[in-house]
């Protein structure tokens, strides 16, 4: 076990390199670069911002210089924040995101694994029926318009109760993080509720599942231990990755919430083409996502014995 | 294979042969065409597919509405009988009346308290989509008036409603009202200031206003004849919009037809490409492992780190798109190259629960080949994870393909997708849902075909599910 | 748990207006407000400052020379009193103007600020509005070194400077944030993170900035040190939202939790029927399109351009698609409310107006065909920007060029950095582009077409137009400069060098019991330097 998680994180760890990598000279090949402004600068200007930034060297030389200041864990400092340093930035940022992903993520796994169970066991009667339905709504509309009508849904209580029961925007309390949660893990929930149903479809007509109803056990304790662990490994595939993309893909909830995620500046620093926030962001993402990949093939082990890895 | 009648205990004599088969033997694809066939729900998804077919091909040679016609009277109207228009003459710029006899400001500090309400509010001629001019009765002691529109009676000074104007002086007596004149009730408001606030006071007066069409646009939107002899003041009837307008007043149904063309070939084309490459891709992954296992996953988590938006970007230019052009399959391959990983990983995780089975040795040692095992046993095994991520990819591709025309990749204006209809949709979500509805509509019918299909091939091939 | 939430979502499209909740964004008794920004603030160092959420906490936090009352003059700041002729400027700082630390403001704070703007080092966007000063220009460009700037401390509390041309206006300029002083010793001691955070920073203005949470709030108390403060009586701003989502600022406005929001397109429905007062505001933002007047573009034929001039309606464009009241219709480069001689700009000089003939229109049109030898024109590319009213607009105009003239356009959409880079290097026919006033006189818009102006992306290239400008620059004669512009206007229009498009308003919601807030189009705006809270009657 401890040889494959070393062997893992090598692996892990050359892969982030080759994300890095990628992305800078996908970033350099863009037209425009974070020097460029709404109002024209003159040449000497440019020209002395340019030395400022390391931007007037060759492409190669910038790439090796920003290897070395990443691998001494150095990122640099924001083009379009200027006196902040993009390690500040994920420091201070990240932890909102990372909270309102997990709690995302808590919602859509329970919703997941509960609504998907239900639909498989009382599969073709009104259950299933309803909750498919609403699957599908959930994921034919996109993720902004519940943003805006969950939003919209919380105004409404406050002003129906006549005080703030629910804020409506902001981050602080666990009352800030209630609705934008739900809102990011929806869509989520609702690959997770199929993922679900199907799996638990395949299992509920095993034989083995007869043994046990003929045996005597109560429907719980089949759920509980025979078909929620054979049914839920592709959930717990898909739970790795759903992490890293829900801190990541939090861009629209954290605008329409106003929650001080890095979501964010993931995105508007690709539309400012800040270079330093954009490979700081990448590579913390990327390595984020290597370890719960990681992780996520461990669990497997865990959870279903017959999947050996070797 | 005989026909004649042998009665029970009767012993058997040699060469009759008992064992007969009633029916052809059927292989396994064979057995799943039948119950697919038999399927409800995949024959409910056919009747679907069938629809979005028509309505998709042969939809247009119906309803031959050009869906790029803008009409400005008739932006953002909800599906509705066809309304009548008046024809009406193009508009003239107009000028306000001020008075020469009547100051523009108070020569002292007016105390605004005597500002007195305006009365004789009116409407000068007839009031049009075009245009609602309003004139009023002086205020003694004015610096100028405020106007007001509201959608409803007035309730106080807190409800006026939109603030259009505020005139410049005490003997600028009229105003014109051009701002998104729909034929509905509009209560407007005059309020008298002193130059810099407002009074306490108001006068209202209500006008509806009926559509106004030239006779230039009328023909040019084949209304009339070029030679018709219709008069300045009569009614014609306007086009019936089943769906009605968008945002430039455009017909939604001609929209929907137009998107539907790039939004079913991207919706339908992009998932089931990359889901074909994330099964291969993932098969081999998962059924060879080891080695090449770890370094094909290693590949996955690396594009699916890479930020979308800035590879997006290169692709545009690497592709070399030009300025408004439709870049579809670019974007097709770009969605392709961007996309497979999650199928990947998901069938990978299949493979490897599935390849530990007992058949699957069962069957290598009875001397299949990898290819037979992969093909016969292991793919139909994971038919359930693979149709729900395409269950999925639908709907995510349209999105995509919305998002991606945002930044100019993808179809360019004024080429509508349902994508990009339901982004323009959300703006006027509260006020006009109809904008949204739809195209949401049409996107959730395709995913519930897609849905219904992917139940009844799951019924179908998975043997597991067979055994009821 | 899902069912209940879609009935509830149900119930919330049925638009209700439900009673309003207690407000928490006001607070009599502590003279408290609450409000948003739209973006995290990217720069609070005064020198490098250039969008306006910086501008907005900048301009309450610290105080140049002079500031805008509430009718939008000009009266004294950090200076008394002040003196300006055309060859040089004197201005007296008052006493009891004092930085949050207690130090006074000197005359030494502004030399060194102004310096520190003009250094090709600090890179400042803004410097160009330092270059009335003398040497300003030539020390910026890194000709000459910053201690021969035109500008000296005769002692503590004198300032003179002499100018590099005459510059009436000048008093105007120094209420600009690049203006601002800056004390040299804390700046230095800050060590390149001057403006960083709210420790990073000395305030001499109406507030102070007690603490910055980056990207999650701001909030401003009032600073016991300004000379001015028994006439501030809100005690604390707080900025306890961030987002630029118009729909959940409007969403927390309604909520009561801040007190002002501005409204586009679609959330002025939502409020009219929560019946909240709506109010209008000018910006003072013109918009308009760009031609690329390069060598080898169609775009530099005269007649094609009198063409579109003839069947754009601005009218109907404010009207019919921007459909927000406020917004006029654009005629000149220069908007209504810039300052003539005596009287508005735009009433001294009227704008000339291009009449709607589409027969003429077409002639001209035809004309331009034969002189560019072409049957049918290439389609002319149309840049414009990722955001949606951009797309709308340039669908618009798609529609109308077609339906009239038949010219086909195509519309590029690029996101921000490449549509600049593609500006810069001239890759269009048509760019959708606006131009903000930087300070309160007609030059801010005039200088924009000359052919030494780097934001003139067209290249548009006119002796005579630059003559004009250079006319106004060099004079200080109202008279003059108000003429030379009246003549530049005209020639912007024979020319057809931009179309006008409009020019922008913005409606807004202002909590009732807050009073005295001004909106401005030059400087910050909102400004609630004098805003006060009142006490309402129940009946709100």
């Amino acid at each position: 076990m401890l040889a494959y998680t070393l062997k893992r994180l090598l692996a892990g760890i050359i892969t982030v390199w080759f994300i890095a990598t990628a992305t800078f000279m996908a970033m350099h090949m863009v037209p425009g670069d974070p020097l460029m402004n709404d109002k024209a600068v003159t040449a000497e200007i440019r020209k002395n911002l340019e030395i400022k930034y390391g931007l007037d060297k060759p492409v190669t030389e910038q790439y090796f210089i920003f290897m070395g200041n990443m691998l001494r864990g150095d990122f640099g400092i924001s083009f379009t924040q200027q006196n902040r340093r993009v390690n500040d930035i994920i420091r201070d940022h990240f932890p909102v995101s990372a909270t309102l992903g997990l709690l995302a993520i808590f919602f859509a796994a329970t919703g997941g694994i509960i609504w998907g169970a239900l639909t498989a066991l009382y599969r073709n009667r009104l259950p299933d029926i309803i909750i498919m339905f609403l699957v599908i709504l959930g994921i034919s509309v996109p993720s902004f318009v519940f943003a805006a009508l969950g939003q919209l849904l919380l105004v409404n209580i406050n002003g129906l109760l006549g005080f703030s029961l629910i804020p409506v925007a902001g981050w602080g309390t666990f009352s800030h993080m209630l609705m934008p949660s739900l809102v990011l893990g929806l869509g989520t929930m609702a690959l997770l509720t199929r993922l679900m149903r199907s799996s638990m479809l395949e299992v509920v007509n095993e034989d083995y599942i007869k043994t046990a109803k003929a045996k005597g056990l109560s429907p719980l304790r089949i759920f509980f231990k025979h078909q929620l662990r054979n049914a839920i490994l592709p959930v717990i595939t898909i739970l790795g990755p759903s992490i890293a993309a829900i801190t990541t893909g939090g861009f629209v909830v954290e605008l329409v919430f106003a929650i001080p995620g890095l979501g964010r500046y993931f995105v508007q620093a690709v539309q400012q083409l800040d270079y330093t926030v954009i490979m700081g962001t990448t590579v913390f993402f990327g390595a984020f996502l290597v370890l719960m990949v990681i992780l996520v093939d461990i669990i497997y082990g865990f959870v279903d014995p017959r999947v050996r890895l070797q | 294979m005989s026909d004649s009648f042998v009665p029970d205990f009767t012993p058997a004599s040699h060469g009759q042969s008992l064992e007969h088969l009633s029916r052809p033997s059927l292989s396994y694809w064979q057995d799943a065409w039948i119950r697919l066939r038999q399927n409800t729900r995949a024959i409910i998804s056919l009747y679907i597919v069938v629809g979005l077919a028509l309505f998709t091909l042969a939809g247009p040679l119906l309803w031959q509405v050009d869906p790029a016609l803008q009409d400005l009277n008739q932006i953002s109207q909800a599906p509705s009988l066809p309304k009548r228009a008046l024809l009406a003459d193009p508009y003239e710029r107009w000028q306000p009346i001020i008075l020469d006899d009547f100051p523009s400001e108070p020569e002292t500090d007016m105390d605004l308290t005597l500002l007195t309400a305006p009365t004789g509010v009116d409407t000068l001629g007839e009031p049009t989509t075009q245009q609602i001019r309003l004139r009023w009765n002086p205020v003694v002691g004015a610096g100028g008036y405020s106007i007001y529109r509201n959608q409803h009676v007035p309730e106080g000074l807190n409800d006026l409603g939109l603030p259009l104007a505020t005139t410049l002086g005490g003997n600028e007596i009229s105003y014109e009202d051009r701002l998104n004149l729909e034929q509905r009730e509009y209560y407007y408001s005059i309020v008298p200031t002193d130059g810099f606030d407002e009074a306490n006071s108001y006068s209202t007066i209500k006008v509806v206003p009926t559509i106004a069409i030239t006779r230039e646009e009328a023909i040019h939107r084949g209304l009339i004849e070029a030679d018709s002899d219709i008069q300045i003041g009569e009614s014609l009837s306007l086009r019936f919009h089943p769906f009605g307008t968008d945002y430039l007043g455009r017909d939604m149904l001609a929209r929907l037809m137009q998107g539907a063309r790039v939004s079913l070939f991207i919706g339908i084309c992009a998932p089931f490409l990359f889901v074909l490459f994330g099964i291969l891709y993932g098969g081999f992954a998962g059924f060879f492992g080891g080695q090449l296992d770890s370094l094909l996953m290693r590949f996955a988590d690396f594009v699916v780190a890479l930020p979308f938006l800035l590879f997006m970007i290169l692709f545009k230019i690497a592709f070399g798109i030009g300025p408004g052009e439709s870049g579809v399959l670019p974007m097709l391959i770009a969605l392709i190259l961007l996309g497979w990983p999650a199928t990947a990983r998901l069938v990978r995780g299949q493979v490897l629960q599935i390849r530990n089975n007992g058949y699957i040795d069962a069957a290598r040692l009875l001397g299949a080949k990898n290819s037979y095992l992969i093909i016969r046993h292991i793919l139909p095994n994971t038919m359930g994870v693979i149709l729900v991520t395409l269950t999925f990819a639908v709907p995510g591709a349209i999105f995509t393909e919305a998002f991606l025309s945002f930044i100019g990749m993808g179809v360019a204006p004024p080429t509508p997708s349902w994508g990009s209809m339901c982004n323009e949709g959300v703006k006027t979500m509260l006020s006009h849902p109809h904008e949204l509805i739809f195209p949401a509509l049409f996107i959730s019918v395709t995913v519930l075909a897609f849905n219904l299909l992917g139940d009844g091939l799951t019924e179908a091939l998975d043997s597991r599910m067979r055994s009821r | 748990m899902k069912n209940c939430l879609a009935m509830l979502l149900l119930l919330s499209f049925s638009g209700p207006i439900w009673a309003q909740n207690k407000a928490t964004s006001v607070n009599f008794e502590t003279q408290t407000i609450t409000i948003a920004l739209t973006q995290e603030p990217p720069q609070l160092n005064g020198m490098k400052a250039t969008d306006q959420v910086s501008i907005l906490i900048l301009s309450h936090v610290m105080e140049g020379l002079t500031r805008y009352d509430r009718r939008g003059n000009i009266v004294p700041g950090v200076a008394e009193r002040w003196e300006i002729n055309d060859k040089d400027a004197t201005f007296w700082l008052r006493e009891d103007a004092l930085w949050s630390d207690g130090e006074p403001v000197t005359a030494h704070d502004f030399v060194f600020a102004w310096r520190n703007a003009l250094k090709p080092e600090t890179a400042s966007e803004y410097a160009f509005i330092l270059y009335p000063l003398l040497n300003g220009e030539a020390i910026n460009k890194g000709e000459m070194d910053a201690a021969r700037l035109g500008v000296e401390a005769i002692d503590d509390r004198t300032l003179h400077i002499r100018f590099e041309r005459p510059t009436g206006y000048f008093d105007k300029l120094t209420a600009f944030v690049t203006y601002f002083p800056a004390r040299q010793n804390f700046f230095e001691s800050r060590d390149q993170r001057f403006g960083a955070d709210a420790t990073d920073l000395l305030y001499n203005g109406p507030f102070q900035i007690s603490q910055w949470v980056h990207s999650a709030s701001l909030r401003m108390t009032k600073n016991p040190y300004y000379w001015d403060r028994s006439n501030i009586t809100l005690n604390a701003i707080n900025a306890d939202y961030i987002t630029a989502d118009t729909r959940s600022r409007l969403n927390l406005f309604i909520d009561g939790k801040i007190v002002s929001t501005e409204l586009d397109g679609e959330t002025y429905k939502d409020a009219l029927t929560q019946r909240f007062r709506i109010r209008r505001f000018t910006t003072g933002t013109v918009f308009f399109l760009e031609y690329n007047h390069r060598d080898n573009r169609i775009t530099r034929n005269l007649n094609l351009r009198r063409a579109i001039q003839h069947v754009f309606d601005p009218d109907e464009m404010v009207n019919k698609v921007l459909a927000t009241p406020g917004n006029l219709p654009g005629k000149s480069l220069f908007p209504v409310w810039l300052k003539g001689k005596h009287d508005k700009f735009r009433q001294e000089y009227r704008a000339p107006e291009a009449p709607l003939d589409l027969n003429q229109a077409r002639q001209y049109l035809a004309q331009a065909k034969a002189e560019l030898g072409l049957a049918t024109l290439p389609p002319l590319v149309l840049l414009v920007g990722d955001s949606p009213t951009a797309a709308k607009q340039a669908e618009y105009l798609q529609g109308k060029l077609k339906a009239t003239l038949g010219l086909d356009i195509k519309i590029d959409i690029q996101t921000f950095k490449q549509r600049l880079a593609k500006m810069t290097a001239g890759e269009f026919d048509i760019v959708a582009a606006g131009w903000g006033p930087d300070f309160d006189d007609v030059m801010t818009f005039g200088d924009l077409l000359t052919s030494w102006n780097l934001n003139n992306r067209g290249r548009y290239n006119n002796p005579a137009y630059d003559e004009q400008v250079r006319i106004a620059m060099n004079s200080a004669d109202p008279a003059v400069r108000m003429d030379a512009m009246g003549k530049v206007q005209q020639i912007v229009f024979d020319d057809a060098v931009i179309l006008p498009q409009y020019e922008q308003g913005v409606i807004y919601l202002l909590h009732p019991a807050l009073r005295g807030v001004v909106r401005r189009v030059v400087g910050a705006d909102p400004d609630y330097t004098y805003a006060q809270v009142i006490e309402l009657d129940q009946k709100d």
